[in-house]
């Protein structure tokens, strides 16, 4: 097979000292909306605001990721297709990565959230900066009072 | 015969039929992450240990960090 790293990129479980430790794959949201490129902004805004959210992922049938939908593009006109609103090509991170890394890399850029996918392009969830953030703070904290 | 495995499926079907994980990377890296209940044995000592660590007559996969 592709070795460990493909096993880690898909997510999969392990064991070992690194096994319990908050990651990218685990901190994601997986409840994010998802849609489809050729369906209209319209309902598909009603939809993720019904959700609560304000961001949605744009997936094919196999959830392979296509693109993204933040909250500059749920705001175009609804008769939109998603296609043409959509980022495409969003930057998207592997499961296994730790959230301290992501978290700064977040900060860094200045990405309010990103696509967690296996190495096959598949959606995990979406990694929200806050949550990464608050997620790496606890760690850290944790760490602190490891005596 | 020895295979080549190309896709975690397969790796994922061969450890439920009972075959037996060998990791072959550095200690360290192996304590940090594994393959659930895979045995290390390292690169180095693989040819001298495998006999005695390992059941022959079980499936054994042997992987490394990437597929270069």
């Amino acid at each position: 097979m592709d070795g460990k790293l493909d096993w880690l990129a898909a997510g999969l479980p392990t064991e070992g000292s690194n096994a319990q430790l908050p990651r990218a794959g685990t901190v994601a949201r997986r409840d994010v909306p998802t849609c489809r490129m050729d369906e209209l902004l319209g309902p598909v805004r009603e939809r993720v605001r019904e959700a609560g959210w304000d961001a949605c992922v744009v997936v094919n049938d196999e959830r392979v990721v296509f693109g993204l939908l933040r909250e500059a593009q749920l705001e175009r006109d609804g008769d939109e297709s998603i296609e043409r609103v959509m980022r495409p090509g969003p930057s998207t991170f592997r499961p296994h990565v730790p959230i301290a890394e992501m978290a700064a890399f977040m900060v860094t850029h200045d990405l309010p959230s990103s696509p967690i996918t296996t190495s096959d392009g598949r959606l995990v969830g979406l990694l929200r900066r806050e949550d990464a953030v608050h997620a790496a703070h606890e760690l850290h904290a944790g760490k602190e009072q490891t005596p | 015969m020895p295979n080549e495995i190309h896709h975690r499926r397969e790796v994922q079907a061969l450890m439920d039929r009972g075959a037996q994980i060998v990791e072959v990377l550095p200690r360290e890296q192996f304590e940090e992450d594994h393959l659930p209940g895979a045995i290390h044995l390292p690169l180095r000592k693989i040819e001298a240990e495998a006999r005695k660590a390992l059941d022959g007559d079980r499936p054994i996969v042997v992987y490394c960090w990437d597929s270069a």
